[in-house]
């Protein structure tokens, strides 16, 4: 465990000290406030509908940013050669992943920390609970979580960050989008494609101040998997 | 303290290295030798617990690589071809995270840190980043992350790529420091630096070993007549016609002729002395010295990874 917090600390102040990190947070802030004024603010809604689409908004950012986040995580490690640094230490691979994504994981906290004035300003001016915003951000943590294993996992198979996006963006869309699926599939095959949509059904309940234990097992679920997969490449590059 | 039995690693269908067996004793300072893509880092890396081998067996302090990689890397320090720097961090910080990464208490590390930096001459880099440093310093602190953790075994890709001449003699004394008390595996282009610096060399040619022992041992192998050196007063016609006229005399070639001084050098047996100099006498020529000498390392290299290109 002292292996984790050393690469999460180091790779944590990696991301606070290069441009890379600074300009996530600004490009995401910026979106995800423009569009809520655009959008979240425009005509005449209750606060709790407010912050229902702060939430829904946000989420999109939250997977957009939690992708970006992760491309860097092991494949540049890969690209300039530091990955033998890891792999020549009594580091286990797990020990690896973990770290990288715990390093991830907290300045995703940030950015989402840094978001709070939003619904700061609903909570002010509008009828909303504490517990309502709290289970927002459990599950914008979650889905980012989940998002950001899986990107994790698009980095640990290629050297190149790029790529490594492109991997990550492609599994988070099939995700997303897998609902779509159990229009054009019957029982119990469509049930499946429902439950393991990333966002369709297990993120609305969140955004409207609810918390279930299966969406919250479902998230943790898929980053698990994620992690696992990430872990059995770094096994497997060994071998080769 | 390290144990190679038949150890293999293929990349796809390309083997990099083929049965390879070598024992090396703890204190020893070794040289890996070879062309470029001989296998020299694939050895190293597979040593290093880097890689994992295709196939084969190899044990160190007793500890197999396939079977016990966590606790083995405890005990060494790898430098590859490139050094793993991290160019955002500071060089005092870097080394401290490379020693607690590998398991030296925080409260300790600080000083480990010191002792390397001291080691490395990189106290008054301390506080720097790693990007504005040199290629010379960089490669210092890549050695440096390799001595940190005061590893028993230190396995070293190229430690000279890209330092100066002063800081090559630096480095040379610093092995020499560690000898004995780490043992050293060194993979290296600079064959004089090998020779100054190694108990005993490997050579690896198309991932397999041509030839290992002691530069002695193996000039005797290429030869075993060694040479004999002299310096004569130019012009060195009439010395070479004398010298290749003796019976016994396998070749004869100018080395240089420098300064008024020609040294020649002689292939033949160091008993035919007395013979080389009555020749030389006998064709009035001036001598200012005779001298054994070995074969040259680079000279036993070409020798023995030219023989099995062919």
């Amino acid at each position: 465990m002292k292996s984790v917090v050393l690469i999460a600390r180091r790779e944590l102040a990696a991301y606070l000290s290069t441009l890379s990190g600074y300009v996530i947070i600004a490009v995401v802030l910026a979106i995800d406030a423009l569009m809520f004024n655009a959008i979240g603010l425009a005509g005449s809604k209750r606060s709790a509908e407010v912050l229902n689409q702060f939430f829904y908004l946000s989420s999109g950012m939250t997977i957009t940013a939690a992708v970006l986040i992760s491309m860097r995580l092991l494949a540049e490690e890969r690209q300039s050669g530091t990955i033998s640094l890891l792999y020549s230490s009594p580091v286990r691979d797990g020990e690896i992943v973990l770290g990288k994504f715990f390093s991830g994981l907290a300045f995703l906290a940030i950015l989402l920390a840094l978001t709070a004035f939003m619904p700061a300003l609903i909570f002010v001016n509008g009828k909303v609970s504490f517990g309502h915003i709290a289970s927002g951000y459990l599950g914008l943590l979650l889905i980012g979580s989940a998002a950001l294993a899986i990107g994790t996992f698009g980095s640990a198979l290629s050297k190149s960050q790029i790529v490594a996006v492109i991997i990550s963006g492609c599994m988070v869309v099939a995700l997303l989008t897998c609902w779509m699926l159990a229009h054009v599939t019957e029982r119990p095959l469509s049930d499946v494609f429902t439950a393991m949509a990333l966002h369709n059904q297990h993120f609305q309940p969140f955004q409207a101040g609810l918390v279930h234990l299966r969406d919250i097992v479902y998230y943790l679920a898929i980053t698990y998997v994620a992690l696992f997969a990430a872990t059995r490449v770094l096994e497997a590059r060994r071998w080769r | 303290m390290i144990q190679v039995q038949a150890l293999t690693k293929y990349y796809g269908d390309h083997a990099a290295i083929r049965n390879l067996d070598f024992n090396i004793e703890r204190g020893e300072v070794i040289g890996f030798l070879g062309l470029n893509g001989a296998g020299k880092t694939t050895t190293l890396k597979i040593l290093g617990c880097v890689l994992l081998p295709t196939s084969g067996q190899v044990t160190i302090d007793g500890l197999n690589v396939v079977e016990n990689p966590h606790e083995i890397r405890k005990r060494i320090g790898f430098l590859p071809d490139v050094p793993p720097l991290y160019e955002e961090m500071t060089v005092g910080g870097y080394l401290s995270f490379v020693a607690q990464l590998r398991g030296v208490a925080a409260s300790a590390a600080r000083e480990r840190v010191l002792v390397a930096e001291e080691q490395m001459a990189l106290r008054e880099t301390d506080a720097e980043v790693i990007s504005s440093l040199s290629h010379g310093f960089r490669q210092r602190l890549g050695v440096a992350q390799a001595l940190v953790h005061n590893p028993a075994l230190l396995i070293l890709d190229e430690p000279n790529s890209g330092l100066d001449p002063a800081q090559i003699v630096e480095m040379r004394a610093l092995m020499r420091n560690l000898r004995g008390a780490h043992t050293i595996l060194i993979s290296s282009h600079i064959l004089s630096e090998i020779s100054q610096t190694c108990d005993r060399l490997l050579i690896i040619q198309d991932g397999e070993i041509v030839a290992q022992g002691t530069e002695g041992e193996l000039a005797q192998r290429m030869g075993g007549t060694g040479f004999i050196e002299v310096d004569v007063r130019p012009p060195t016609q009439s010395a070479v016609n004398a010298l290749k006229a003796i019976a016994g005399v396998e070749s004869v070639g100018v080395e240089s002729e420098r300064d008024g001084v020609a040294t020649i050098r002689i292939r033949a047996p160091a008993e035919l002395r007395p013979k080389i100099t009555r020749a030389l006498v006998a064709a009035d020529v001036d001598v200012y010295r005779m001298d054994r000498a070995a074969e040259k390392l680079e000279s036993i290299f070409l020798k023995l990874t030219r023989k099995e290109a062919a």
